[in-house]
């Protein structure tokens, strides 16, 4: 079975390009070109130099001693929280401006829910001197204010989504609008493997670096290029398909991935889609999606602001459905737990998304001799506040 | 063939220019939408398209998202919709069009869906989330089936060639949209829209075209009507009734002035 893209944009019954015709013109073009693109010594050489002078790749593969002994097997931590920025979400930008300068675009639309990917997008848009609009959430402006200050001494333009539930899915919805009232100069960078065909197999391969250094480092520590497991937290999921990406044919690594449970699956707070959503339509691809019985899309709850999403990307929703990958979900408070435990063990403050992954651990067991990497996403600076108010760091 | 098709029927009759108004299902009041139609076909309209609401659609602007939110907000299904409609022919005779977004009608049943449509007396269906591939690929058949017209939109960004290969499948006619927008977005035509609808109705197409988006009034209906069989009116419409007092009057009253009856 094949776990890549297939030529009509799909991940066995998952993905396509469902988008309105205004949207052809653009989403066919970079269809048409991206292969091409990326394929470009040129532009590797490119993409390469940025990675590695810009954002600070290779990043690290960390053996955590403490939590390996804790659980009892080898534990590392893949760690993107030390990319420029404070996370993954840099090496999709990064790749994607590089693709909207030879498409000729020079104005970038972005959506954001945590602000890690407005930020992200923010960044390489100041770099590359572009001019950078970032839809968010009303109520996400709100909550993640330290990263709307961020986006704007970037000088990037923060539109507040004040549709729908003015949360990710919203700002998403707004983005698309954005990009079909201007659809000559400007090209929407999609934040996460979600979107119409190509938008989830190109974010994959600009995300695929992580276990591509994963395999290298791994040969190098432990004398093999696989692990046991990958665990990644998913919400669309970009990150995860970049540390799956590469073990995607490995039978020998086990691709496990964790939703976020908010209260609890069966609590009516929850965002773990694979547990509750049915294959459906949303933001231009079939995927499984929380939705009412009549197809309404459903607002998710999670802790963290960056796993909130009704929907997630058609590449897991695949891995989920032929058995590939094995999902969990955690809730907030199996989250927080682990996002102490990570921070105490081993001196890193993971993202409240990271923390997700980091709790699988405890559900996981194991082999001693087993290895076990989990991409560490994020730094959890931005949530600093939700960690002071919910385990009490001021009192 | 058994039975013209409606839409067929009145293109191939109409002296003056069709006049097709959206409205969504539900709107202003859960029980109002047999309200809206009849009055829109006292008015003398051609065409009525009804918006079946959903939580996020992406080609439309803020007046139809919100009207969408408002009748989601009292209850409004699919389900409900067409049990507002079962006895839609007994009053309503011009044809009528549903429009919507793909996701609803995938959990209803894409052939659940259908076969209702039929049975109500609907004409086409207008989905512009369901791209022209995947509608050859999966769908084609089973509205053909039903005797469902599949509208295709076309922009000013669309090429020549895809314009050729969407009239080869289309039935009824073809949308056009004015501009690069999301409905209600701009208001009024400009001379470069006109250059573009002059380049279409130069194509000589097989099907006859609607011109939508931006048509708000009886001077740009008439500017659209010069180089397409009409055009589609929806945000402006939207607005009136969400603020409309006496619903029928004001509609009919709309109508007639579009048309330049009054």
């Amino acid at each position: 079975m094949s776990f890549q893209v297939d030529e009509q944009g799909y991940y066995g019954n998952f993905g396509g390009a469902f988008i309105p015709e205004m949207l052809y013109p653009n989403v066919e073009e970079l269809r048409s070109r991206y292969l091409d693109i990326i394929a470009d010594p040129v532009f590797q050489a490119e993409y390469d130099a940025l990675l590695k002078d810009f954002v600070g790749r290779p990043t690290p593969l960390f053996k955590a001693e403490r939590l390996s002994a804790k659980y009892n097997t080898k534990i590392y931590l893949k760690r993107e929280d030390l990319c420029h920025t404070g996370a993954h979400k840099v090496n999709n930008t990064v790749g994607q401006i590089l693709v909207a300068k030879r498409l000729g675009k020079n104005k970038i639309v972005a959506e954001t829910g945590a602000g890690q990917h407005g930020v992200a997008t923010a960044t390489v848009c100041a770099l590359m001197g572009m001019e950078c609009i970032v839809y968010m959430g009303a109520i996400d402006i709100e909550r993640q204010a330290p990263n709307v200050a961020r986006m704007r001494m970037l000088g990037a333009q923060v539109v507040a989504a004040k549709s729908g539930s003015q949360t990710l899915k919203d700002a998403t919805n707004e983005a698309m609008r954005h990009w079909i009232n201007h659809p000559v100069d400007t090209h929407y960078i999609i934040g996460s493997v979600v979107g119409p065909h190509p938008y989830p197999d190109m974010v994959a391969r600009f995300q695929s670096i992580i276990s591509a250094e994963i395999r290298t480092q791994l040969q190098e520590k432990e004398g093999r290029d696989y692990p046991d497991y990958v665990i990644a937290c998913v919400g669309g999921g970009s990150n995860a398909a970049g540390a799956f990406y590469h073990f995607l044919d490995e039978p020998r690594t086990a691709l496990i991935a964790a939703e976020a449970a908010g209260k609890g699956v069966n609590s009516g707070h929850s965002a773990a889609t694979t547990f509750l959503g049915k294959s459906g339509v949303l933001h231009g691809s079939k995927s499984l999606l929380m939705q009412t019985e009549d197809g309404q899309v459903i607002e998710p709850y999670s802790i963290s602001a960056g796993l909130d999403y009704p929907g997630i990307g058609p590449m897991h929703a695949h891995l989920f459905e032929s058995g590939r990958g094995k999902f969990y979900g955690i809730t907030d408070e199996e989250a927080l737990v682990a996002a102490v435990e990570c921070s105490q063990l081993e001196g890193i403050i993971p993202a409240l998304e990271t923390a997700h992954a980091l709790a699988v651990f405890e559900k996981l067991q194991a082999k001693p001799n087993e290895i076990v990497v989990v991409n560490l996403s994020g730094r959890g600076d931005k949530d600093l506040a939700t960690y002071q108010n919910r385990l009490k760091l001021n009192d | 063939m058994t039975k013209m098709n409606r839409i067929s029927a009145l293109f191939s009759k109409a002296k003056e220019p069709i006049l097709n108004v959206y409205t969504t299902a539900g709107y202003p009041h859960f029980e109002d939408t047999m309200t809206v139609l009849t009055a829109l076909q006292e008015g003398g309209v051609d065409i009525i398209e009804i918006g079946m609401p959903y939580s996020d659609p992406v080609a439309d602007g803020e007046t139809i998202q919100q009207s969408n939110q408002a009748s989601l907000d009292q209850g409004m299904s699919v389900a409900h919709l067409f049990t507002q409609l079962k006895d839609l022919r007994q009053t309503i005779t011009v044809p009528v069009l549903l429009m919507g977004y793909i996701n609803p009608v995938l959990q209803y049943g894409v052939e659940a869906f259908c076969a209702k449509c039929a049975a109500i007396g609907i004409d086409g269906l207008i989905l512009p989330d369901l791209p022209m591939a995947e509608y050859e690929r999966e769908y084609k058949a089973i509205f053909e089936a039903h005797g469902l017209f599949n509208i295709f939109l076309i922009t000013p960004q669309t090429t020549d060639e895809r314009i050729r290969h969407i009239d080869s499948v289309s039935k009824g006619f073809i949308y056009m949209v004015s501009s690069a927008s999301t409905t209600g977005a701009k208001t009024g035509i400009s001379s470069d829209q006109e250059t573009y609808f002059e380049r279409i109705a130069s194509m000589n197409l097989q099907n006859p075209r609607l011109i939508g988006f931006g048509i708000s009034d009886h001077s740009s209906f008439m500017k659209a009507s010069k180089n397409a069989s009409g055009a589609i009116i929806g945000s402006a419409f939207v607005k009136l009734i969400g603020q409309a007092t006496d619903l029928r009057a004001e509609i009919v009253d709309f109508v007639q002035s579009i048309k330049g009856k009054k």
